[in-house]
């Protein structure tokens, strides 16, 4: 099978160092980036799918990574390749001339050359909190979808058992590829991936594999290509979403500790009267 | 003029509770707007939208959308919206509503804007308010398509309120189906079935965190039961098995804003306040005095849950 994975690099949600807005704007400097959580599990769910989990170096398939960026976010891309992906594309571009729907478009014209089988994508990424590009990706391809996977069983080359995460529950569809598929949380839970290649009673680690040294100094000679914003989506480069402005949302009072239940109940009853 | 077309969701053959949010979201931008109801049963469940001031309620009832498949929706959804003229689509952002929007405005070549929490018209313009960096800082944006899609946080959005009246109900037609939805076959629901209320809705709402371990349900449900409350989890607490994926409250689960929030055993993870620092009144019970959580509880406790819980339960049933 071959896969294409779509990654963005974010900034560390966990950083000590948070975005700051200055007059209306967003500021950046300062910010550790790492690449989008839910497109790390994307990655690993696709490197799961295609290998046999017992032996993974021995490769099933291809994993393709794709990133949006300047220059600097071949960094994201590596590291990816590191842990197993097998290429890599950049589009130049910097964030200020991306939008979610621009990626799509320019997603799809890159399919198009390639060819996958599969796009697996993040959910969403953890700083504009959209998720749209999946979905987007599939309508302009015409693919199906199967968006807020928690686990994928491939039941041969043709088509993927997806669980759904939902609200109140789950959605269990079987896709017919090639499709797009945006995964959750639980995907890179030790048994959430069943790629034909590895055996049932195979149990990965729990989350995203690391790569080892010797893996990172491999993946520098591993293929990775620049390719123009224009060359894929010609002149149509619009946005669609035009940010004006931000802000800091409103802060809490200051709450106070309670030192017994007897007084917590007190004060929901009659001081929040939540009770 | 602008035009807003509302899409409703059906559940068990009953417009969710969820949809009058992107109703208030309608009413607020002062526009005239529309009702979609589309899926099996529609016909039936048309009646119970038609008192909201709506100018039409458009139904399409066929099996072919029983279940909620994005690709067998978003072709009717964009006809609808189309042939009537309507420039603005609105649906809650629900797992429903976030999975077939973006179909819907790709179709369309319609912008969109996803889990807004607040709308203004300025000159004649919509701006939508959007939560961005796990709530962290919010973003205003516009739209520059003349056609816009919009998916609306429940949170944010109170329940728009019946206002009398009776919207005229009318029939549209399924629109032709989409090849991509062929190649999805819809195979189970596994719907968890609980008796308490849906996190969207609960005005209580009673949340674990991993300190639980296996004793979740066994310390949270007489509260819960109690209050009325319907209960959720960190996602430490998913992670490990302690409670199921659906009750996971944060950036990435369920957004919430009850009355009363009781964060119990959740250290407090930004990914988990993004989800709840919307409530009324939180309450938060951890044994670690410097839990993050506690900057954002009005009501603190520091002690240990497995006490305080069951003590907090006593003392609620003296009344």
């Amino acid at each position: 099978m071959k896969i294409l994975v779509p990654l963005k690099r974010v900034a560390d949600p966990d950083n000590a160092n948070k975005v700051k807005v200055n007059a209306g704007k967003l500021e950046t400097t300062g910010l550790e980036w790492k690449p989008n959580p839910f497109d790390e599990y994307a990655v690993e769910t696709a490197l799961r799918l295609t290998e046999n989990g017992a032996n993974p170096k021995a490769r099933q398939g291809e994993v393709i990574v794709v990133t949006f960026g300047p220059k600097e976010t071949e960094t994201t891309l590596r590291g990816a390749l590191a842990t197993g992906a097998d290429r890599a594309i950049r589009v130049d571009a910097t964030d200020d001339q991306l939008d979610g729907d621009l990626v799509a478009r320019a997603l799809k014209a890159i399919v198009e050359k390639e060819k996958p089988d599969l796009v697996l994508a993040g959910k969403q990424a953890v700083d504009g909190d959209s998720n749209q590009v999946g979905q987007l990706v599939a309508e302009y391809l015409g693919w199906p979808q199967a968006t807020f996977a928690g686990s994928i069983t491939s039941e041969d080359d043709k088509s993927l058992l997806v669980v759904r995460e939902v609200d109140g529950g789950t959605v269990s569809l079987r896709l017919t590829l090639p499709a797009v598929i945006t995964v959750d949380l639980r995907i890179v839970a030790p048994k959430s991936v069943k790629s034909k290649h590895t055996a049932d009673t195979h149990t990965y680690a729990d989350g995203v594999r690391f790569a080892a040294l010797m893996a990172i100094m491999a993946a520098k000679k591993k293929p990775l290509v620049e390719m123009k914003l224009a060359d894929l989506v010609g002149a149509d480069t619009a946005l669609k979403i035009k940010y004006t402005g931000f802000e800091l949302p409103p802060a809490r009072k200051a709450g106070i500790k309670v030192k017994t239940v007897a007084e917590l109940v007190e004060k929901l009853k009659s001081e929040a009267k939540a009770l | 003029m602008s035009n807003v077309l509302v899409i409703a969701e059906l559940h068990d053959g009953h417009v969710r509770k969820s949809t009058h949010s992107a109703i208030n979201f309608a009413k607020q931008t002062g526009l005239p707007f529309s009702i979609l109801v589309l899926g099996a049963g529609a016909t039936a469940a048309s009646a119970e939208v038609t008192t909201f001031g709506a100018a039409k309620v458009i139904v399409v009832d066929d099996a072919y959308l029983a279940n909620a498949v994005a690709e067998r929706f978003a072709p009717t959804i964009a006809d609808v919206a189309k042939k009537g003229g309507f420039d603005i689509i609105a649906v809650t952002a629900s797992s429903f509503g976030k999975d077939v929007a973006p179909r819907v405005a790709a179709k369309l070549g319609a912008g969109y804007a996803p889990d807004i929490r607040g709308v203004k018209v300025v000159g004649g313009k919509l701006t939508y308010q959007r939560p961005v960096f796990a709530s962290n800082a919010f973003a205003t944006a516009e739209l520059v398509t003349p056609v816009q899609v919009v998916s609306v946080r429940q949170s944010e959005f109170a329940p728009a309120q019946a206002s009398g009246g009776a919207s005229p109900v009318e029939d549209a037609a399924l629109a032709a189906k989409d090849p991509a939805a062929e190649r999805v076959e819809f195979v189970a629901l596994g719907e968890a079935k609980s008796e308490r209320p849906d996190l969207g809705e609960a005005k209580v709402i009673v949340s674990g965190g991993r300190a639980l371990k296996e004793k979740f349900a066994e310390v949270l449900d007489p509260l819960a039961g109690l209050l009325g409350a319907a209960v959720g989890a960190s996602r430490a607490a998913c992670d490990a098995g302690y409670a199921p994926a659906e009750l996971q409250v944060g950036q990435t689960g369920r957004v919430v804003a009850p009355k009363l929030y009781f964060a119990i055993g959740i250290s407090g993870a930004i990914q988990h306040l993004a989800g709840m620092k919307g409530s009324k009144t939180i309450v938060a019970i951890n044994k670690d005095a410097d839990a993050p959580i506690f900057q954002v509880a009005d009501y603190g406790l520091v002690a240990d849950l497995f006490t305080a819980v069951p003590e907090l339960v006593t003392e609620l049933k003296k009344g």
